[in-house]
């Protein structure tokens, strides 16, 4: 632990070389390629309300009409998850900051989801991507209400997880919007309501600002026809959340990610963040489409270890990160959607039981 | 509201309010003008404030997948639906328009600036110009041409040869059109030779009677200054200087002096190659905002105003201004000042 583990610098080293190879070759194709996804994003939520405005004529023949709703609102949802995933948490991570331009800088992006990018930025980019399944430092290790570790100790509350986290799932852009709140310090009697009256407020303001989009000025522009254009907002919401939520679970708690105690991380190193940024993450293996949808978080592992370089490079940068872990003999969790939400779902429901503590997770 | 709403429908970019404020213009035709040197012809889009005779304009436009903003004078006389920037490579920003810019190309475009303009009554005028600073030149007197309110004037245009003498045709025959109009072509190449009031005299024999409009590279504006001076007409010249934008990236990693602004407030302290940044600002009493300290989260990117940073991950010098910089992984290198509260 305290002397320095060579392998493990030239493990480093060997991560740093990749980095420095992308960024020294980013230029007009990634720049093409995050302006044709936002091109695309924004065809997609334009065909889709036309869509969903063009149905409304057909409600007299409703299986037409239930197609072509169905059709804008499916064109909706994977537009705002486009938004919220490859486009929005992305520059929000700074990823695109390097192209200098003012209209994709994580300075200035706002998204079209509850939470507030400003407070994103912190509780994400901050809290989670530098303590990355520390417990007590890393909230996103079950958020605060979920047991998704046995290392977090079993309370009766969580009794009733199999429910909450169908509710988080379901809900899942207002328990990200609640995030960088810290229910759980307020909870325990560390922060007090008026520390965090002004985040509340700032979430407060976004979420009314969402729901009179979504839920009243779009509606209420089909006069008469108010109520389905509620409904197909709130499906493609709907559909947003529970594919993000998906992908998020499937970021950390699959079987075989590792969580670590604070007190693991004296004199950690860079390499040994490295090392520890992916013990802690798991990959999703799919197709380039999947990929896209996923917001490239299907290679969590390397986000993690870069989380600031485009995400369009992860797909290429993967077999060199999964070999140099080879080499290394560093663990590299991927697997299958099914596989990774599967072990993911099956641990939290398990884990709403008491169990006894078998062995501890392994630590760095 | 109907912003809000049009990027709530996905009909513009949904934050940049900022950006969906600026204006564009399109490429509409370039021309070969000299070796190494090219005018493009830019229809602007809807916002366009017609510019004076002998303004400049920044240009921002995407070299590399960065964006960039430099500044050129406007060539074209004011008044017509488009544009013209004559531009010499000469730079990485003004290279990649000279080579690239093609018809279709559409860049950002600022307000029309600067005050290098004749005024409503010049009286009799002098421009001397090397090189591309032939261009303000150029705008006013094509705009007094099309005016038919040619100034009695005098044209001192220094090029390195006739062929590399940019409009050196068009301005000799608009010597010929207008009496009142003489141009004076040197080939500096053939005669190399300093500017001075001597010099002035063979050349202009009543520039003591004129007042002056000076524009080229920083030697010819020290020496329009010192003759000027010397003849107690300093009050009689106009200057427009050609800026370096970007700081030279000195090759060792010596440190310098940072400067620091946060809004009106400047705080100046010394800086090491080595140290980064944001322990610099914590040690000068500065509490930036900051993050994971180690490269990944952002929180504590600054602007460069001016000089060069050094990335510490990778050695990489940054110089461009505007260029983030990650304060908690850059250091100094030379002299650098930076925005801590950039876009705020």
């Amino acid at each position: 632990m305290t002397t320095p583990d060579l392998d493990l610098e030239a493990f480093g080293r060997e991560l740093d070389a990749i980095r420095d190879d992308v960024t020294a070759s980013l230029g007009d194709r990634d720049r093409r390629y995050i302006l044709r996804a936002i091109a695309a994003q924004r065809a997609l939520a334009r065909g889709g309300r036309l869509l969903i405005y063009a149905s409304l004529p057909l409600l007299p023949i409703p299986p037409l009409f239930a197609g072509v709703i169905g059709l804008g609102t499916l064109a909706l949802g994977i537009s705002r998850i486009l938004e919220n995933m490859e486009i929005g948490h992305n520059v929000l991570h700074g990823q695109w900051d390097w192209m200098n331009d003012p209209a994709i800088h994580s300075s200035t992006w706002e998204w079209d989801t509850a939470c507030p990018a400003d407070q994103w930025k912190h509780s994400h980019n901050v809290e989670h991507h530098t303590w990355t399944n520390v417990l007590g430092r890393d909230r996103d290790v079950g958020y605060d209400i979920l047991r998704v570790t046995e290392r977090q100790p079993w309370r009766p509350a969580h009794l009733a997880q199999p429910v909450t986290n169908a509710l988080l799932a379901l809900l899942f852009q207002y328990g990200v919007a609640m995030h960088d709140v810290d229910l759980g310090a307020l909870r325990r009697g560390e922060t007090r309501l008026a520390d965090v009256r002004g985040k509340l407020a700032g979430i407060g303001r976004k979420v009314a600002r969402q729901a009179l989009k979504d839920y009243v000025v779009f509606p209420a522009l089909a006069g008469p026809w108010f109520l389905p254009v509620l409904l197909a907002n709130v499906a493609a919401n709907l559909m947003r959340n529970l594919w993000s939520y998906a992908i998020i679970f499937c970021g950390h708690f699959p079987d075989g990610a590792q969580v670590f105690d604070e007190a693991s991380l004296a004199g950690e190193t860079r390499a040994r963040w490295y090392q520890r940024q992916i013990l802690g993450s798991c990959n999703i293996t799919g197709g380039p489409l999947f990929h896209v949808l996923s917001g490239n978080l299907s290679h969590q592992i390397e986000h993690h270890v870069f989380p600031d370089l485009p995400s369009n490079r992860y797909p290429e940068i993967a077999p060199r990160v999964e070999a140099i872990c080879a080499r290394h003999g560093v663990p590299y969790n991927a697997g299958s959607f099914a596989r990774q939400l599967g072990t993911t779902l099956r641990t939290i429901w398990r884990l709403a039981l008491p169990t006894r503590r078998r062995r501890d997770a392994l630590a760095a | 509201m109907w912003s809000w709403l049009g990027d709530a429908a996905g009909l513009r970019p949904s934050p940049p309010r900022r950006a969906a404020r600026a204006i564009s213009a399109r490429v509409v035709a370039v021309r070969d003008e000299a070796p190494g040197v090219r005018t493009l012809v830019l229809r602007p889009g809807g916002g366009w404030r017609p510019h004076r005779a002998g303004q400049h304009v920044a240009i921002t436009v995407a070299v590399a997948g960065r964006l960039a903003t430099r500044t050129f004078t406007i060539s074209s006389p004011p008044g017509g639906r488009e544009l013209e920037l004559t531009i010499k490579d000469g730079g990485r920003v003004s290279g990649a328009l000279v080579r690239d810019a093609r018809p279709g190309d559409v860049v950002g475009l600022g307000e029309p600036a600067g005050d290098f303009v004749l005024p409503d009554q010049p009286g009799r005028v002098l421009f001397v110009t090397a090189g591309s600073g032939v261009t303000p030149a150029a705008s006013m007197l094509r705009d007094a041409a099309a005016r038919r309110a040619m100034p009695d004037a005098v044209h001192v245009q220094f090029a390195r040869t006739p062929r590399d003498a940019i409009f050196g045709d068009e301005l000799a025959a608009l010597a010929r059109a207008h009496a009142s109009y003489r141009h004076v072509a040197i080939a500096t190449a053939r005669a190399p030779r300093r500017l001075s009031a001597a010099y002035l005299a063979e050349l202009v024999p009543d520039w003591r009677d004129r007042a002056a409009w000076v524009c080229g590279p920083a030697g010819l504006i020290a020496a329009a200054t010192a003759a000027f001076a010397d003849a107690g007409r300093a009050h009689a010249l106009h200057v427009e200087r050609f800026h370096a934008a970007v700081a030279p990236a000195p090759a060792d990693a010596r440190g310098g002096t940072a400067t620091f602004r946060r809004g009106a407030a400047t705080t100046a302290t010394a800086a090491d190659g080595q140290a980064p940044l944001l322990v610099v600002a914590e040690r000068a009493g500065l509490a930036p905002r900051h993050g994971c300290r180690m490269g990944i989260c952002h929180s504590c990117d600054a602007a460069l105003v001016s000089g060069c940073a050094r990335d510490l991950r990778t050695g990489a010098r940054i110089t461009e201004p505007g260029a983030r910089v990650q304060l908690c992984v850059s250091a100094a290198a030379g002299d650098l000042s930076l925005d801590l509260e950039p876009r705020s």
